[in-house]
Formats: C-alpha cells, sequence, structure tokens
C-alpha cells in the first residue's frame, strides 16, 4: 500500500524540455495506464520516481517521504524498464536472486511458475534471450518482486498476441492477489483499456490530465454525416478534431453523447479511449 | 467468449454480459455466479470494474452476495431481466428499425410484411 505524490517535477535534458511542472498523484492499489506520444516524457517521469534519474526540480514524495536519494523509500519501487538493468551475462533465474536481494517479498516460486506458462528457460543467460523473451523475463520480475509500488515502461514490447495476452491475464491475477500500485506505460491503448482503472496522459511534459478511464470515455463523441449538417450542428459546440472525406465530414465534439441531442440524419458515437488520447494529443 | 470492448462503459457491458447468461440459462437461479476475481482475469478487465458491474447488479436485485461463500443469482431475476429487456425492446429495435427503413424508404406495410414472413419463418425451425 503505496502513494506516489510528485510535486512540480522539471526535467532538462540540454535544451530541450522533457518534464515541465508535473504534478500528479498515483493512489495506492490503483492500476494507472501512463499515456502519451513518443517523447512526451513518460520513460522520463518513472525513471525519476525509480530513482534512475533526478530531476532538475521539484520532489517525488512516497508514502509521506521525499524519495530522492531515500533507499528506504526507493526500495517500495520496482522498474520494468525498456533497458536492462541487470548484468547481461546473468541467467534469468539469476536476475531473480539478485532482484530478491532488494525486494524482501520476492516471490520466487510464483516467477518460476510463471516463466513456465510463458515456456521461457531460466537456466538461459539474460544476453542469449530473444527481444521478446526479454520483456517477459523482466516483466515476470516485476510480477513477482513484491514491491507495493511496480512500474511498467513498455511492458509488452516485442512480444507476440499470444504473450500479450497472457501478460494482462497475469497483471488483472496478481493485482487480485496482491493489490499494489501498478504504473503501465504503453502505446497499446486499446488493448489495455480494460485493465487501467486511471489514466494520466501527458503531452509535451506536461500532464493532460489524469482520470478515471469511464470518465475519459465520456469526455468526447464524434458525429458524422454531410458536411454542412455536421458544421451547423457544432456550432458553438467546443472540438477537438475531426475528418472530412468529400461531402462527409466527422467532428469530434467534446462533452458527453447522452446529454447531446443529435439531429435526424446525423450519426453520432460513443469515442474510446484511444480515439480520445489521439485527438487530445493531435499537435 | 465475450468481448468487452465496445463503446460503453466495461462495467456496464459486464452487467449486461452476466444479465445475458441469466437469460439464456447459463447462470441459473440460485446458483453461483464466478468470482469478480475470476471474470476480471478471464476477461482481462480491471477487477475493480467488475466490481462496479456486480454491483449494478446487486443494487437491482438481479444477484445477491453470500458472505464468505460468493455471488448467487436471485431468484425471479430472469423474469425482472426478460421485463426490461421488453421495455428497451421498442428503443432500442423498433425506434432503429423505422429510422432504417425510412432512410431505405420502406413502407410501412412492407415492414409488417417482413416481420410477419420472420415470425413464421422462426416457428417453423
Amino acid at each position: 500500500m503505496s502513494t506516489i505524490e510528485i510535486r512540480d517535477l522539471t526535467k532538462n535534458y540540454g535544451k530541450t524540455t522533457a518534464l515541465s511542472n508535473v504534478s500528479v498523484t498515483f493512489k495506492e492499489n490503483c492500476i494507472y495506464g501512463l499515456l502519451g506520444r513518443n517523447g512526451a516524457g513518460k520513460s522520463t517521469l518513472l525513471n525519476i520516481i525509480s530513482g534512475r534519474t533526478f530531476a532538475d526540480s521539484g520532489e517525488v514524495i512516497i508514502d509521506g517521504v521525499n524519495a530522492t536519494g531515500n533507499d528506504s523509500a526507493l526500495c517500495k519501487v520496482h522498474l520494468m524498464s525498456e533497458q536492462l538493468l541487470y548484468n547481461p551475462s546473468l541467467k534469468v533465474k539469476d536476475m531473480f536472486k539478485t532482484a530478491s536481494f532488494y525486494y524482501p517479498d520476492f516471490d520466487m516460486e510464483y516467477a518460476m511458475k510463471l516463466c513456465s506458462e510463458y515456456e521461457l528457460d531460466t537456466n538461459r543467460k539474460l544476453s542469449k534471450l530473444s527481444t521478446g523473451y526479454r520483456t517477459i523475463a523482466k516483466a515476470v520480475n516485476a510480477l513477482a518482486c513484491g514491491a507495493p509500488i511496480v512500474l511498467f515502461d513498455e511492458p509488452v514490447l516485442g512480444l507476440d498476441a499470444n504473450h500479450r495476452d497472457l501478460f494482462y491475464k497475469h497483471v488483472v491475477n496478481r493485482y487480485s492477489e496482491r493489490p499494489a500500485t501498478y504504473v503501465i506505460s504503453t502505446h497499446l491503448i486499446e488493448e489495455t483499456a480494460g485493465i487501467i482503472e486511471r489514466a494520466v496522459i501527458i503531452k509535451k511534459g506536461e500532464v493532460l490530465f489524469d482520470k478515471d478511464t469511464d470518465e475519459i470515455r465520456s469526455m468526447g463523441y464524434s458525429v458524422s454525416g454531410k458536411a454542412a449538417d455536421v458544421d451547423e450542428f457544432a456550432k458553438g459546440k467546443e472540438l477537438m478534431g475531426g475528418d472530412a472525406l468529400g461531402g462527409l465530414k466527422t467532428l469530434y465534439v467534446k462533452g458527453s453523447l447522452e446529454n447531446a441531442d443529435i439531429p435526424e440524419g446525423l450519426s453520432a458515437e460513443p469515442m474510446n479511449l484511444q480515439n480520445i488520447f489521439i485527438q487530445l494529443t493531435n499537435s | 467468449m465475450a468481448n468487452f470492448d465496445g463503446e460503453k462503459p466495461i462495467y456496464i457491458q459486464m452487467a449486461e454480459w452476466i444479465e445475458e447468461n441469466i437469460l439464456t440459462g447459463v447462470f441459473p437461479e440460485e446458483t453461483q455466479i464466478p468470482s469478480t476475481t475470476e471474470i476480471s482475469a478471464m476477461y482481462r478487465i480491471n477487477p475493480a470494474t467488475a466490481l462496479k458491474g456486480v454491483n449494478i447488479l446487486v443494487d437491482k436485485e438481479i444477484i445477491y452476495k453470500k458472505r464468505g461463500l460468493g455471488m448467487f443469482v436471485c431468484s425471479g431475476a430472469e423474469q425482472k431481466i426478460r421485463s426490461e429487456r421488453k421495455q428497451e425492446f421498442c428503443d432500442k429495435y423498433i425506434k432503429s428499425l423505422i429510422s432504417e427503413a425510412t432512410k431505405l424508404g420502406i413502407t410501412k406495410n412492407e415492414i409488417i410484411n417482413m416481420i410477419e414472413k420472420g415470425c413464421d419463418g422462426n416457428e417453423h425451425n
């Protein structure tokens, strides 16, 4: 049971701003989706939370304690990073052993069980694994570590559809058995939409919003039909974007579809999480 | 297998999925239904979402919780769902049928004929 509070975090890489005054709270025992386009600052944020890199200014507070340079606070966090943070000459099972030194609640039996489900040979060296299996090894390590905060940075990179599906099942199962705070950074929004309870969307180093996924779904809807009719309907309404094809037009309108009075001849549909994400993060 | 990827909120889809299974007899009255943990693992949905879906049905007295045992279908649930669905039938199917028919220039009599034909076909089966 752990909470992460991020206050006014700013990070620059040379002249590039990776994060700009980011403040967001990850409440305990909730599965978060951290969504953003390439270069939005997702990995930087996760790296700062887990103490792998330092912010220029701002604070990361874990369970009320400033986590910067604080080992006991950082021990509550596990980061499954895109990079391999272990010595590549280690065997998979030795990576688990190493992790169990840092995470006293590491569940070795569970890790071995998952490996057999993925048909991952734990005697193989990390350097000898394919991209997909290296991801699986890191994902198993993260699921088994027992830390109250687990950050997953692109956890399904290089995984085939079957393995991705298996991973989502394991996330849900593990979370049901041993609730923890999960932050999953991913581009596969459609696939993870059912799993995440809240989404934090970042755009160009700033938090766009932090909302329940159900709430995000009701943020907008699409209206399509004859261009003139659609334009007439959209008058005075706030728009997220749109598409046109010949005389046909689709506009993405902000607001709830339930309260919208859609005129005859136009068709309206709710937007899914991915669609809303795309409209809101288009530059 | 159901797939909760529609445009409706997932907890509503899940509640509808359970109702559908009660209606078709997959979950008979006074029998136990799968736990939220089982449902969320099977369909890869957040356990909190699954719980939200279940709670809708508990509030509607479609299912009830037995402490320490799990969730069971209320007796009379099937009838309750059926009468609710009948009420929705007009909104959901008849209105959209008429709007589509109007678009295609199908007359009222033609619709009635089609429905009669469809119903007769079903009865023969």
